[in-house]
């Protein structure tokens, strides 16, 4: 459809977000990304049945790590589409990039690059 | 298995705030099975120590080892040359690896990971209930399988008591009532008869720490190192 | 006679039995142990002294049970498994027994969860049925639940529990059997609203020939309003209260619904006396010990009989 989605989104193609684990993301966030979102299928229409319900559970659970940690919990959140649904997926990285903007850089990627 | 349920990260971080380089050890045997102790979770604890430290400007310097288990001394054995280099170690095994791990290394602090809360089964994935609090004098043949230590809040051994409620314990309505459980099992084997005499007082075990030797092995002079 | 205590004595000479209830206060003070006391005195046999109930910190019952015999009434020394190993129990009944307390009550004790100090660790070390037998050994046998001998056995005359309305039902009279087989000398029922469900209890321990063997008292309480009885039917684990009783509070009028539940218990009572294989009412005004003069008295349990 050549639509265009922010540059700033970088994508990891897994199988199913059932792929995606805990420490996956919490990675991410470790090394200074500011942000981590996972696109599944439609709840009730996951390829492999539970995946993406599986997944839910662990962004969750990621959220509540980063509140311990003393990070904004709003850096990794879950969307559900249908893989025919192009402009949404555009419209959620749109949203996901505002969301992050509004939230500010990563706090550990500063501190990443004063160590090097 | 032993189950275990890793410690609130704030206990954590409070334990080792004094220390600087620290070594997380994980445990790849019931800690792992239970999903609180084992390779992946060590990664996370990790993960999540080196982020929170460095938000607070007080770096820490983690590494982190996987043993097969921490009750056998030959696992623990593989951490003999590296531990030195660490002002601390967290362990994620149960409350019985944390303590042979500590004693290995009498000098080196050695704080837990994990909060150990019992024997378990496993209902479904990361989904663990009590059944046993190891008494030492397992009565499930009288009681058609059903323990009264574990699953009777009193702990009664001819029960029940007057609190039963529906068929649920009188402390919750998601508590079966034990004693009722162990009627209705042995009422459908037909074996009431083994409720119907009075049980003695029992010679508790649990209180003091326990050595069990075997039958047919031999206590070594000396312990092994 | 195991004991010579008064409610013995009453049973024993084939009397109807009339016991009371007094839960000792939350504080030091023995003057509301007496205050209480003073309202009971005459119109029962014997007055059950609650120990830490609902797990909730009290007076110790055997202190409560020794301001009473102060006053010149008989207690029933209640004990729950919940608060004491059997070193302690055993030595509490040595104490009592010392004391001139003759009537004793073996309960397993509310959880305690339901009290004041809901993470303590309940005890447990022996069940209520372990210490029926532990107190019948002392008294009969002159041994400690060890083995080793009491140089003084104590006279007590054994009482405990029986629910007959928690399930599993069937299994209650055998509940009861085993509590005869291990020594009780006498039993107070749960309070009962669910007449027929009674019935049906008392028939079967008749059957069963336990009512030759113990003596059973049947627990009443009034309802003092509208509000304790839908309290205890919804709240109270193990208890038994039937819609009729609800319907028919719920037609008397807001100051009249006290009365209702005094003439409820009245109903009852005056079933039970004709009852067979009950041999008398324990009843548990609880917090409503004034009322119990007017209920003794309208029941038709006045005089208290001399033994």
């Amino acid at each position: 459809m050549r639509l265009s989605y922010p540059s700033n989104v970088k994508i990891v193609l897994v199988p199913c977000t059932g792929k995606v684990d805990v420490v996956h993301m919490l990675k991410a966030i470790q090394k200074g990304a500011d942000g981590v979102y996972c696109v599944g299928c439609l709840e009730g229409a996951c390829h492999y049945n539970e995946g993406n319900l599986r997944c839910r559970e662990r962004v969750n659970h990621v959220r509540s790590l980063l509140q311990e940690i003393g990070l904004e919990s709003e850096r990794v959140r879950m969307y559900n589409l249908s893989s025919g649904e192009a402009p949404t997926f555009v419209a959620y990285a749109k949203e996901m990039t505002e969301n992050i903007l509004k939230l500010g850089p990563n706090p550990l990627k500063k501190k990443a690059e004063v160590k090097k | 298995m032993i189950v275990a349920k890793r410690k609130p990260f704030d206990e954590i971080m409070d334990l080792i705030k004094d220390h600087k380089k620290v070594l997380v050890v994980g445990c790849g045997t019931c800690v792992a099975v239970c999903l609180a102790g084992g390779e992946k979770e060590v990664a996370v604890l990790a993960t999540e120590l080196d982020m929170a430290r460095k938000l607070k400007n007080n770096p820490l310097e983690l590494e982190s080892a996987t043993l097969e288990r921490q009750c056998d001394r030959e696992y623990l054995a593989q951490l003999d040359n590296r531990v030195g280099e660490f002002d601390a170690l967290i362990s994620l095994a149960c409350g019985v690896g944390i303590q042979f791990l500590a004693e290995r290394f009498p000098n080196k602090p050695v704080y837990p990971g994990v909060d150990t809360c019992g024997l378990a089964v496993n209902q479904d994935v990361g989904w663990y209930e009590e059944r046993c609090r190891s008494c030492g004098r397992c009565v499930l043949g009288m009681t058609g399988g059903i323990c009264p230590v574990t699953m009777c809040a009193k702990g009664l051994y001819n029960g029940p008591c007057g609190g039963t409620n529906k068929g649920n314990c009188e402390i919750s309505a998601d508590q079966p009532c034990a004693w009722n459980a162990i009627y209705d099992r042995l009422k459908a084997q037909g074996r009431l008869d083994c409720i119907l005499e009075l049980t003695l007082p029992q010679e508790w075990k649990d209180t003091t720490p326990r050595t069990l030797i075997q039958p047919g092995y031999k206590k070594p002079e000396k312990a092994k190192a | 006679m195991k004991s010579g205590s008064n409610l013995e004595k009453v049973l024993r000479a084939g009397h109807f039995a009339f016991t009371g209830e007094l839960g000792p206060p939350r504080g030091a003070h023995a003057e509301e142990v007496r205050k209480k006391a003073a309202h009971l005195k005459e119109k029962v046999d014997s007055v059950n002294i609650t120990d830490n109930q609902t797990a909730v910190v009290r007076m110790a019952s055997w202190a409560a049970s020794l301001l009473l015999i102060q006053e010149g009434l008989e207690p029933n020394y209640q004990m729950v498994c919940r608060d004491r190993n059997r070193l302690a129990m055993q030595a509490d009944i040595l104490g009592a027994s010392a004391l001139g307390i003759r009537n004793m009550l073996c309960l397993s004790g509310d959880h305690c969860q339901f009290g004041d100090h809901p993470t303590a660790k309940g005890v447990f070390d022996i069940d209520s049925m372990q210490l029926i037998s532990m107190v019948r050994q002392m008294r009969d046998d002159g041994k400690f639940l060890g083995g080793t001998e009491v140089d003084g056995k104590p006279q007590i005359f054994i009482g405990a529990a029986a629910n007959p309305f928690a399930d599993p039902f069937e299994w209650r009279v055998h509940r009861l059997a085993k509590k005869v087989a291990a020594g009780v000398d006498f039993i107070q029922t749960q309070c009962i609203y669910n007449m027929p469900k009674f019935r049906e209890f008392i028939r079967q321990a008749n059957d069963m020939g336990l009512t030759e063997k113990v003596f059973i008292l049947a627990g009443i309480t009034p309802m003092k309003s509208l509000g304790m009885a839908k309290y205890m039917k919804a709240k109270v684990p193990g208890m038994d209260v039937p819609d009729e009783i609800i319907t028919r509070l719920q037609g008397a009028a807001r100051d009249k619904q006290a009365e209702e539940g005094i003439k409820i218990a009245l109903e009852q009572i005056a079933e039970l006396k004709e009852m067979k294989g009950v041999a008398g009412v324990h009843l548990m005004a609880i917090e409503w010990e004034h009322r119990v003069p007017e209920i003794a008295e309208r029941a038709g349990m006045l005089p208290r009989p001399k033994v």
